[in-house]
């Protein structure tokens, strides 16, 4: 990719401009083009067909065993039912961390756009973004030393009132809720973020100059006019939440099984690719579906930014 | 005679020729007494004081190759022929492999040291094929049950879902190891249940109990050092570990109706060029010198050599777990067809779900 780069940006500097005439427009588009379609075509749509293949296939194609096609891998829901349950279970969760991520981000981004100015707001953001540099793993864990029984939260629960009982809540799903909200409330509070910098204070000024009490500038004014970054945030959290599966392993224990563990599964244990693959799409095509029934919000969200 | 230039050179070049070949042919001749060995890394064979030792015995010179996955590992054997001499074969796998041919009967006369292997392990079924034996048993483990030291033992696995455990149960994440335990549970085939609703229905049973469902060592060990859980489904090899490593109050019962257990042999493939001297190999490796030094400075599984467990200390932490009695009651897990595999993954998630409801 990078040579195609340098040469096109070569017909475009002083040297080139007497051949310039002899490259069509339409060349150079397709050449400058060419670096991020090849890129989504082999990172993404590649992988993503060859699954979509998988999934139709009796048995993971390695080996000698000869392969069938069939549609056996999604009547699986039909088969076991019990798996309709984990997917509600899976959307619950979905549900809930999107609703937490959004509140805390909303208001965290609100927080940081209009109580702050210049340099420690620059400061602030950056805060907010460095715990994201650690690893994941990393952060999950630690949250298994804080909210097990005896753990830091019963550490402090204790300090502040000795004799209670325990409060920990690791291994159940609230904790996976919670482990989830950690891992994608920055995405929500960047996205909210740069939808409520760009409302102009007059517009503010204006409402309280008016009369507007507070929860009305909230409602009327600036959900509304952050609802793009409201939703596109919602969007980035509830797709990698429904496919999550470190963090319902690690934080839920017994109650931790989501339809993203239960691929993980098909692929690492199993060894049942097509299974996982069906399991995938099927998801994929409920996140299409909810998102199809919400389209006519969406729009409204993207029409409000042009 | 008038030589031509071109003579010369011909000359020149049968002599190198000549050369090059005497040499090759004594370099053969050397290479005679150097063995290929196929195994994971790290797993015993290529401890480097042993193949020093080993090496300065019987001038026979080991080189490694290494495989990350068991059918990585029968791939090898199936696309290089003539290049392995010995190879480390999961029992599970050593009648397919003997099946196809890729392996070949051992010759017990060229391996004195197998007199000391413990019988229930020498002449296991997963090992023969045709009346014949494909594999040297090697090293062994149990998985069963471990409980907080001082607690009452338990005699069965029924102790999973004893209500005196209350939510302080954690089992292993692994479909064929759940199986195993509802089909011991209800006096099963564990490697061929015929009842698969009796075992999802035991499974079951134990959910008022069930804690945690770990799948790594250490997420085992963090989770019981923290108090998570008392009764665990846990392997005996991480049991040595935990104690020896982490100090924690562990201590492995094996309940009366058996482990679950898995066996490691050494084999000889079929095209190997150098048989005798893989057979030494495989001699020294089930030599107890060689065990008891792997054990102790490094860390090592059960050896399949009773002779070589006798030899570690009687308070060795690795004889202590591995109590030669276990091997009678323990049962190996055997190779499983892909169907059987599946439903016992679909009957492990059905149970993890319910588990999770």
């Amino acid at each position: 990719m990078q040579p195609e780069a340098v040469s096109a940006s070569t017909t475009r500097g002083p040297e080139g401009s007497r051949a310039r005439p002899g490259i069509p427009g339409w060349l150079a588009t397709l050449v400058l083009l060419l670096p991020t379609y090849g890129w989504l075509f082999i990172a993404v749509l590649l992988p993503l067909c060859t699954m979509f293949v998988f999934s139709f296939m009796n048995a993971t194609p390695m080996g000698k065993a000869p392969i069938v096609f069939t549609l056996r891998q999604y009547q699986v829901f039909s088969t076991q039912p019990y798996l309709l349950g984990i997917a509600w279970t899976s959307l619950l969760m979905g549900f809930w961390t999107t609703f937490a991520c959004a509140v805390l981000g909303f208001f965290a981004a609100l927080a940081l756009a209009r109580a702050t100015i210049g340099r420690t707001r620059e400061t602030l953001l950056i805060l907010i973004l460095l715990p994201f540099w650690t690893n994941g793993l990393v952060r999950i864990f630690s949250w298994t030393m804080v909210l097990r029984e005896g753990g830091f939260l019963d550490d402090v629960l204790h300090w502040v009132w000795p004799g209670a009982g325990s409060i920990g809540f690791l291994y159940t799903r609230s904790a996976i809720v919670v482990g989830l909200v950690h891992g994608y409330l920055p995405y929500m509070i960047l996205t909210c973020y740069i939808a409520l910098v760009t409302i102009d204070d007059a517009i503010i000024e204006a409402a309280a100059s008016l009369g507007a009490r507070w929860w009305t500038i909230l409602f009327r004014i600036l959900i509304p006019m952050a609802a793009p970054g409201l939703i596109s945030g919602a969007v980035l959290t509830f797709v990698p939440v429904l496919g999550s599966f470190m963090e319902p392993r690690i934080l839920g224990g017994r109650v931790g099984v989501t339809m993203g563990t239960v691929i993980e599964d098909q692929f690492t244990q199993a060894f049942n690719w097509p299974l996982g693959a069906a399991l995938s799409f099927t998801m994929l095509a409920v996140v299409l579906a909810i998102f199809a029934t919400f389209s006519g919000v969406l729009r409204r969200g993207s029409g409000a930014v042009a | 005679m008038n030589t031509t230039r071109r003579q010369t050179l011909g000359l020149i070049g049968a002599g190198a020729l000549a050369a090059a070949t005497s040499s090759l042919l004594s370099r053969q001749a050397r290479a005679a007494t150097k063995i290929t060995v196929l195994n994971w890394q790290g797993y015993g064979t290529d401890e480097a004081w042993a193949l020093k030792a080993f090496t300065e015995k019987t001038g026979i010179e080991v080189v490694h190759d290494y495989f990350s996955s068991e059918p990585e590992m029968l791939t090898k054997l199936r696309t290089n022929p003539g290049v392995y001499d010995v190879v480390l074969i999961n029992s599970a796998r050593s009648q397919q492999a003997a099946s196809e041919g890729l392996i070949s009967p051992i010759d017990f006369s060229k391996v004195p040291n197998a007199t000391g292997l413990s019988p229930e392990l020498k002449n296991h079924a997963n090992l023969q094929l045709d009346g014949k034996t494909n594999g040297v048993s090697w090293v062994w483990g149990i998985t069963s049950l471990a409980i907080t030291e001082g607690s009452p033992k338990p005699d069965s696995y029924a102790a999973l879902g004893d209500p005196a455990h209350k939510g302080r149960v954690a089992l292993f994440d692994d479909a064929v190891t759940g199986v195993a335990i509802g089909a011991l549970l209800s006096g099963q085939d564990m490697n061929n249940p015929k009842d698969l609703a009796v075992v999802t229905e035991k499974l079951k049973a134990f959910k008022p109990n069930i804690k945690l469902l770990w799948s790594s060592e250490d997420e085992w060990n963090k989770a019981f050092a923290a108090k998570e859980f008392d009764l665990s489904i846990f392997w005996s090899g991480a049991a040595v570990r935990s104690k020896r490593n982490s100090k924690l109050p562990v201590e492995f019962v094996v309940p009366k109706e058996g482990g679950i257990g898995w066996l490691d042999s050494l084999s000889v493939p079929a095209t190997s060029t150098n048989p005798d001297a893989g057979l030494a190999f495989i001699n020294y490796m089930i030599d107890p010198d060689f065990y008891f030094q792997w054990a102790t400075k490094v860390g090592a599984p059960a050896s399949a050599n009773a002779a070589a467990m006798e030899k570690l200390p009687a308070d060795d932490l690795n004889r202590v777990i591995h109590k030669p009695e276990y091997l009678k009651t323990m049962t190996i897990q055997s190779a499983l067809p892909d169907d059987r595999r599946e439903a016992f993954n679909n009957l492990w998630q059905e149970v993890k779900a319910f588990y999770a409801a």
